[in-house]
């Protein structure tokens, strides 16, 4: 890599493998990635919020790991290197939420060790680190992360404040006392398939914000 | 991208198989204490419940302190066994050895206006997993007090619902025997009168859960019946 002039840590190139997947190119609302876990654990902030840095971290470890070693990786058993590495990377995240947030890894129980199967990091391992170095990797796992992370909380956000009238735990709909007015909580959000049409919603928005992003006929 | 050899490939995958297993044995070693520690503290947490009080983590173990004044490991035929901490007493290990030799723990509970309780540990079956829970009995021997359950997966919104107020509160106020025969408490599909003393409503939806209950309530304390009976006052 000699021949190469050296890069700066954050040039544009690099600040710009972070900024896509946050939009133009997130990997649930444009590539239609994680969605299983954007049902299961949006139905309030605080798991999904877990959920959202836990993903982040375990993408950015694994593509920073495996873009190391990505010389070394012999090509008939890549995809098997890559899930060693991801399922370590998830279950030393499992360990240390069950030691130190116990609370939360009861909430989101079988969904840590589900990241595993989360299609973003086989596809960002697989798509990036494979072919890219250390530290861009890193920060396209960082990026991708974050952009599933931002699409959980949204979701998160609504549907925590409609469906149960709190904001990571504060009941905002009673201290604004909206409840004496006949106000009632909906529980249809609680449930996955309104997950679903929020995500739906919120595609449907950026598509009509980004017209290039919808398919040519 | 080159071609590796076959003996690369081998070498490769065992360097990193033992390096993994390594690192997580490690990981594994090293929070175990602190996830031993967060598991007591639920555990008592579940116990305070059973008797109506909400802790939070930081104040478990200080409630727990306060409200369990006695804790003891009984035998079928209602005797104590000396020599057994009731806290460490697992339920599901129990459950596998002859009724004769099991040992079944019992928590007194004495409230703020002096009110004796004693805590009863259930465990049983659900539809996915295991269903776990506390029950708090009246010094009449007789009448529920309260009771927490919990589960490990049971389908969020059916089965679940077993963990939550309204379900458990119904509990209240039930009664484990008629006279001298223990009748547990059942829980019925399509509704109980509110005023029928051994039954409660079982949660639509979740009819296997609600069997399992039933059937790890009349299970785990018909084993505490001649215990029971003998204390009453």
């Amino acid at each position: 890599m000699s021949d190469h002039v050296k890069e700066p840590m954050f040039s544009a190139k690099n600040l710009k493998l972070f900024t896509t997947p946050l939009g133009r190119d997130n990997p649930i609302t444009v590539q239609v990635l994680g969605i299983c876990s954007a049902l299961a654990v949006t139905v309030k902030l605080k798991p999904a919020l877990v959920m959202a840095l836990s993903v982040t971290i375990v993408t950015a470890v694994s593509n920073l790991v495996i873009a190391a070693m990505r010389k070394y990786i012999p090509d008939r058993i890549r995809i098997i290197v890559q899930l060693v590495v991801i399922a370590t990377m998830v279950i030393l995240v499992d360990q240390f939420l069950k030691a130190y947030a116990f609370d939360v890894s009861k909430q989101l129980s079988v969904f840590v060790g589900l990241i595993i199967t989360n299609c973003i990091l086989m596809g960002r391992l697989e798509a990036f680190a494979m072919a890219n170095k250390p530290w861009p990797s890193f920060i396209d796992g960082l990026g991708n992360g974050a952009g599933y992370g931002i699409i959980l909380v949204i979701v998160a956000f609504i549907r925590e404040l409609l469906g149960s009238g709190t904001v990571y735990g504060y009941p905002v709909m009673q201290k604004l006392g909206i409840y004496s007015t006949g106000y009632e909580n909906n529980g249809m959000l609680i449930l996955p398939p309104m997950a679903l049409i929020i995500v739906g919603c919120i595609i449907w928005y950026q598509r009509s914000k980004n017209p290039d992003l919808i398919e040519k006929k | 991208m080159k071609e590796f050899s076959n003996r690369y490939i081998f070498i490769f995958s065992a360097v990193m198989v033992v390096a993994v297993a390594t690192l997580l044995a490690m990981a594994a070693t090293l929070l175990q204490p602190q996830q031993l520690r967060n598991l007591e503290i639920e555990k008592k947490k579940s116990i305070l419940e059973s008797i109506g009080i909400e802790s939070t983590r930081e104040n478990t173990e200080s409630l727990y302190e306060k409200y369990i004044k006695e804790l003891y490991v009984i035998n079928k035929a209602g005797e104590k066994i000396e020599g057994v901490d009731a806290f460490k007493v697992v339920i599901k290990d129990e459950q596998k050895k002859a009724p004769e030799q099991q040992y079944l723990p019992v928590f007194k509970a004495v409230l703020d206006d002096g009110e004796k309780l004693i805590v009863l540990p259930v465990e049983g079956k659900g539809l996915w997993g295991p269903v776990w829970g506390y029950l708090s009995v009246k010094s009449d021997m007789n009448t529920i007090y309260g009771c927490t359950f919990d589960h490990k997966g049971e389908t969020p919104g059916l089965g679940a619902e077993i963990n939550t107020r309204p379900f458990e509160d119904m509990f209240i106020g039930k009664k484990l025997f008629e006279s001298d025969k223990f009748v547990s408490i059942g829980v019925l599909k399509g509704g109980a009168a509110a005023d029928d003393p051994h039954n409660v409503d079982a949660i639509s939806g979740g009819t296997i859960t609600s069997k399992g209950l039933e059937k790890m309530i009349a299970d785990c304390i018909s084993k505490y019946s001649d215990y029971l009976i003998k204390n009453r006052n």
